[in-house]
């Protein structure tokens, strides 16, 4: 079912009407029971997976809250112990307890990695097999691959191992375990929520506050003039462009890596306003997944602001783990002894760096243009890392920090810098990306992004109007929330004015959204007999 | 003191009260004006249907009529096209109305029979078979042509559930501004002109031409595989053939005289034998057609395909005949009320006829209807 | 302390650690400065900051870090 489906608007209504009016200590029952049905009406089997992944973790999980108890028992009855012996027990109960983390982190990592990659490493082995002449290749396999699968593992992950480290409450019922991890709103592509920050409001008792639907509700048509007026417009040129690269390359290239920007950007935060909005029409709050990223001034800054949760996921689950973990350290020190204090410093940082930058791209997609994407952002940062300092001196040299045209420079630096390193993911292999990003600067003509041939992709004058338009009012949103919520803001004002405000938006959705049959009707009564 | 605290409490609260009052008196405005700002929308988005491909304007074309017709025609083109409800009544005095559509599939055609039911209660339904070939959904434009004139009640809401292409949603036919919005960007003159009230476009259903294109020689019919017809066509004749005995109507099927999609003699076999065991009748018209005096050089507009208004007109009055001798249709060309409604028609009918002819004289072809035709 | 404030200091030698408070909140330490941090605390005091103590309330300010340390070392 997807967000912006009849049959969703349809769900929610139903769901939101039921939510406000059963016994509120049900709430999160039928909140579950919601979740499931909405995964159920996607595709029965995946209901599956997903049960075993809750039901296997919350097992560990309890697991290891047992090992915890025990523990306490222990230490309680055996007052007598020694420091020495206590500390020995200790270590006893915690190498249990990781054991238990390591193997549901396994188990459930690995289906992840079964149904996601088995594909991708046949097709490498294939491409071996191929050109070293070794016989017949492989067949691919067939499998279900569950809808939002990627989250709701790392969901489940980030859970036990936070159960593992005590910073997370152990969830004794396994229901409400189960709604954690099946919460639609968050099943199709996050974010990314952790069990401490979601479950106190998660499983709450709501009463009917207009405010807190009126919110939700805007939130959520925000989110579909995201999508539906905005990126799902450009989609259509975004795919003329990328589909025939011979056809269009030079300028065109960076007409689609700046369509490819904007396209992605209000796909997928439309997409993730919508979740947050369906889940605070509830009365439920959620961790924000985007802080205007495009408002950044370089790379690390905009991976601090784009995607957080899945960013705070890789570094607190990922990135630490690797970096102090004592082989790391014992490296970190030899490396130190050997290589000297410059180099020896920077080898666990680069380390642990490339592995949450592979792994990140290989989250993104089982394919090559996902694994070269991640590693392209990861060696852009490590460059801009290194030249930190010159950075700083020429700061410093020209007084430019702070300057408002130095910020302007430095967040469309950022925004092309970003936008280039995405085209991996655009084109249909890497060698092709490299090849027109080369054709984009050595056939570069600015006048083709101002000729008629820009009305051939897809795209009519009027289209281009309505994008315009609708990229000036993100921008303008986001001008406006740098102090502050812009829902709350609207709210002081009178009640026509807030009412006009959403009703405009919808009819902004109705009118200039890029949905229903064909998209273009106007080709309809010409249909011939 | 304490008083006066209570008054002042009291007269916060009646401020409040009074205060939520007015604002959901302001909301309620505003909805209702909003309500009316889509509808009027939806009305202009919409396709008028008033030039070129008229025929999404039948459907709703019907409601307008004032008079009773004991004589329906449901079918495709090979309805609308080819016979002319005027003529019955100006040669015999027999009132019929074709609720046909472009198109139209045996579960449209059925539907319309059911919605007309709603309204009167004819004495002939006339069906043509033609159609029986299709047993699944074709086109989403036709099917908007066919349904969305129509009235609310059941029968549309069966009928959109029987048509829908598998992209098509119900949410769509329910709120077409969602289906049609797009148009907003590409608006036409005629769009605010037909914004409440589309021009009269047919002749109780008929769609009129005068112009003459000669029959081509068509290819050769493929071989078909099977000749059975599917089992949702053939489910709804039961339907349609179960609905006129429940209400004494007489329901015969027709095969068109066009040459054009081929009528398969095993086909025509198969509708034989079908109305035979319902005691229906069947005439196929093509084996009629130098009996009815059809001149294919002169009596069709597009090669074959449809019958042109002479031709038309010769097949309605054979059929006329036919229905006058059969049925005992009344006259009702002595009936004052019919008299003053048909005039009206006869009179747009030559008015029309007039027209197509002048366009013909000046341009050599008619430009206000057909494919080519330029909306403004 | 002296020597976690050299640390400090040598990666942002412009912040007042004596006062600042919200190192981690004001994004003032990123997370390749954290992970220096460690590296140069096992260095220096020979103590391994496990992962589930990058919270930000032991990275926030130096004397909450130091705790952190200090705690770590009595454990040991």
């Amino acid at each position: 079912m997807l967000f912006t489906s009849y049959s969703f608007i349809a769900f929610i209504i139903i769901l939101l009407v039921l939510y406000y009016l059963v016994p509120k200590k049900w709430q999160w029952s039928l909140l579950l029971i919601a979740s499931y049905v909405f995964y159920f009406l996607c595709d029965a089997r995946y209901l599956i997976y997903i049960s075993f992944t809750s039901i296997s973790t919350w097992g560990f999980g309890m697991l290891i809250e047992r090992q915890g108890k025990k523990q306490d028992d222990y230490l309680k009855e055996h007052k007598e112990l020694g420091r020495e012996e206590k500390k020995q027990y200790k270590a006893g109960i915690k190498s249990k307890k990781r054991h238990a983390m390591v193997l549901c982190l396994v188990i459930n990592l690995g289906i992840l990695a079964v149904l996601k990659y088995t594909n991708f490493v046949i097709h490498n082995i294939n491409g071996a097999i191929r050109s070293f002449g070794w016989g017949s290749p492989l067949t691919f396999v067939n499998f279900v691959v569950p809808m939002g699968i990627s989250f709701y593992t790392f969901k489940s992950m980030g859970y036990i191992i936070d159960v593992y480290r005590g910073t997370c409450k152990t969830e004794k019922n396994l229901f409400r375990y189960m709604l954690f991890v099946s919460f639609f709103p968050q099943l199709v592509q996050g974010p990314i929520s952790r069990y401490n920050d979601l479950s106190e409001s998660l499983f709450a008792q709501h009463a009917f506050e207009f405010k807190t639907l009126w919110f939700g509700i805007q939130r959520i048509l925000w989110g579909f003039f995201k999508k539906l007026v905005i990126a799902d417009r450009m989609l259509i040129a975004v795919n003329t462009l990328k589909d025939n690269p011979e056809q269009y390359g030079g300028a065109y290239v960076f007409a689609l890596m700046m369509f490819y920007a904007f396209q992605l950007y209000a796909d997928f935060t439309g997409g993730i306003d919508i979740a947050i909005g369906v889940s605070n029409a509830m009365g439920i709050s959620v961790a924000e997944n985007f802080e205007r990223p495009y408002f950044s001034k370089n790379i690390k800054e905009y991976w601090n602001r784009w995607h957080i949760t899945m960013g705070t996921w890789f570094t607190d689950y990922i990135f630490y783990p690797i970096t102090v973990c004592k082989p790391m350290l014992k490296l970190s020190k030899a490396s130190r002894k050997h290589l000297g204090e410059v180099i020896g410093k920077r080898v666990p940082v680069y380390l642990s760096a490339f592995v949450v930058w592979f792994t990140t791209g290989l989250w993104h997609g089982a394919s090559w243009n996902f694994i070269v994407w991640g590693l392209m952002n990861f060696v852009v940062i490590m460059i801009t890392q290194e030249l930190k300092p010159l950075y700083v001196r020429f700061h410093n040299r020209f007084h430019v920090d702070g300057k408002r045209w130095y910020d302007g420079f430095q967040v469309i630096r950022t925004i092309l810098l970003m936008s280039a390193i995405r085209m991996f993911d655009v084109y249909r292999d890497v060698p092709l990306t490299f090849q027109m990003m080369g054709n984009m600067v050595t056939h570069f003509h600015i006048s083709t992004l101002f000729s008629s041939s820009m009305l051939a992709l897809g795209l009519t004058g009027v289209d281009y109007i309505i994008l315009l338009a609708g990229l000036v009012i993100l921008f303008t949103f986001s001008m406006v929330q740098r102090s502050g919520s812009v829902r709350e803001k609207l709210w002081c004002k009178p009640v026509p004015v807030q009412y006009l405000a959403a009703f405009l938006l919808l009819l902004a959705i109705i009118l200039f959204g890029a949905y229903s049959i064909g998209y273009d009707s106007s080709q309809f009564i010409y249909n011939q007999f | 003191m304490k008083d006066m605290m209570k008054e002042t409490e009291e007269k916060v609260n009646i401020h409040k009260k009074s205060r939520r009052r007015l604002h959901a008196a302001v909301i309620s405005v505003l909805v209702v004006i909003s309500i009316l700002c889509l509808y009027l929308l939806q009305r202009l988005v919409m396709p008028k249907y008033a030039k070129g491909i008229v025929e999404g304007a039948f459907a709703a074309e019907y409601y307008k009529e004032t008079t009773d017709h004991d004589v329906i025609f449901i079918g495709d083109c090979e309805v609308y096209e080819n016979f002319s409800p005027i003529t019955l009544y100006e040669e015999y005095g027999i009132t019929s109305y074709i609720r046909g559509g472009p198109q139209q599939l045996i579960w449209h055609s059925y539907y319309q029979l059911e919605d007309t039911l709603r309204y009167e209660k004819p004495k002939v339904v006339v069906f043509n078979v033609l159609s029986l070939k299709y047993n699944e959904p074709q086109s989403e434009s036709y099917n908007r042509m066919n349904i969305d004139g129509l009235k609310w009640s059941k029968t549309k809401y069966d009928m959109i559930q029987a048509s829908m292409m598998e992209e098509e949603s119900f949410v769509e036919y329910l709120f077409p501004l969602l289906r049609y919005h797009s148009r907003i960007t590409d608006l036409k003159k005629s769009d605010f002109e037909y914004l409440f009230d589309t021009p009269h476009v047919s002749h109780n259903g008929y769609y009129m031409r005068v112009d003459v294109k000669p029959a081509a020689d068509f290819p050769d019919p493929p071989q078909l595989v099977s000749y059975d017809f599917g089992d949702t066509a053939m489910l709804y004749l039961d339907k349609m053939t179960k609905l006129c005995k429940e209400n004494g109507i007489e329901l015969i099927l027709i095969k068109a005289p066009v040459l054009y999609p081929y009528w398969y003699p095993e086909w025509d076999q198969n509708v034989k034998d079908y109305a035979e065991a319902n005691d229906l009748k069947y005439i196929n018209f093509i084996d009629l057609a130098d009996e009815i005096g059809i001149d294919y050089s002169q009596d069709t507009y597009d090669a074959g395909l449809h019958l042109n208004l002479s031709g038309a007109e010769k097949l309605s009055s054979y059929f006329g005949q036919y229905l006058k001798e059969e049925y005992d249709l009344e006259d009702h060309r002595t009936d004052p009320v019919y008299q003053e409604a048909y005039a009206e028609k006869i009179e747009f009918y030559e008015a029309m006829k007039q027209q197509q002819y002048d366009e013909l004289e000046q341009y050599g072809k008619i430009i206000s209807f057909g494919a080519e035709a330029i909306e403004d | 302390m002296e020597e976690l404030l050299e640390i400090l200091k040598e990666l942002h030698p412009e912040v007042d650690y004596e006062t600042c408070t919200t190192l981690i909140d004001d994004k003032i330490l990123d997370s390749f400065d954290i992970v220096s941090i460690i590296s140069e605390v096992n260095e220096e005091y020979d103590v391994a900051i496990p992962a589930e103590e990058i919270v930000p309330e032991n990275f926030n300010s130096a004397q909450a870090l130091y705790a952190l340390i200090e705690r770590l070392m009595d454990e040991d």
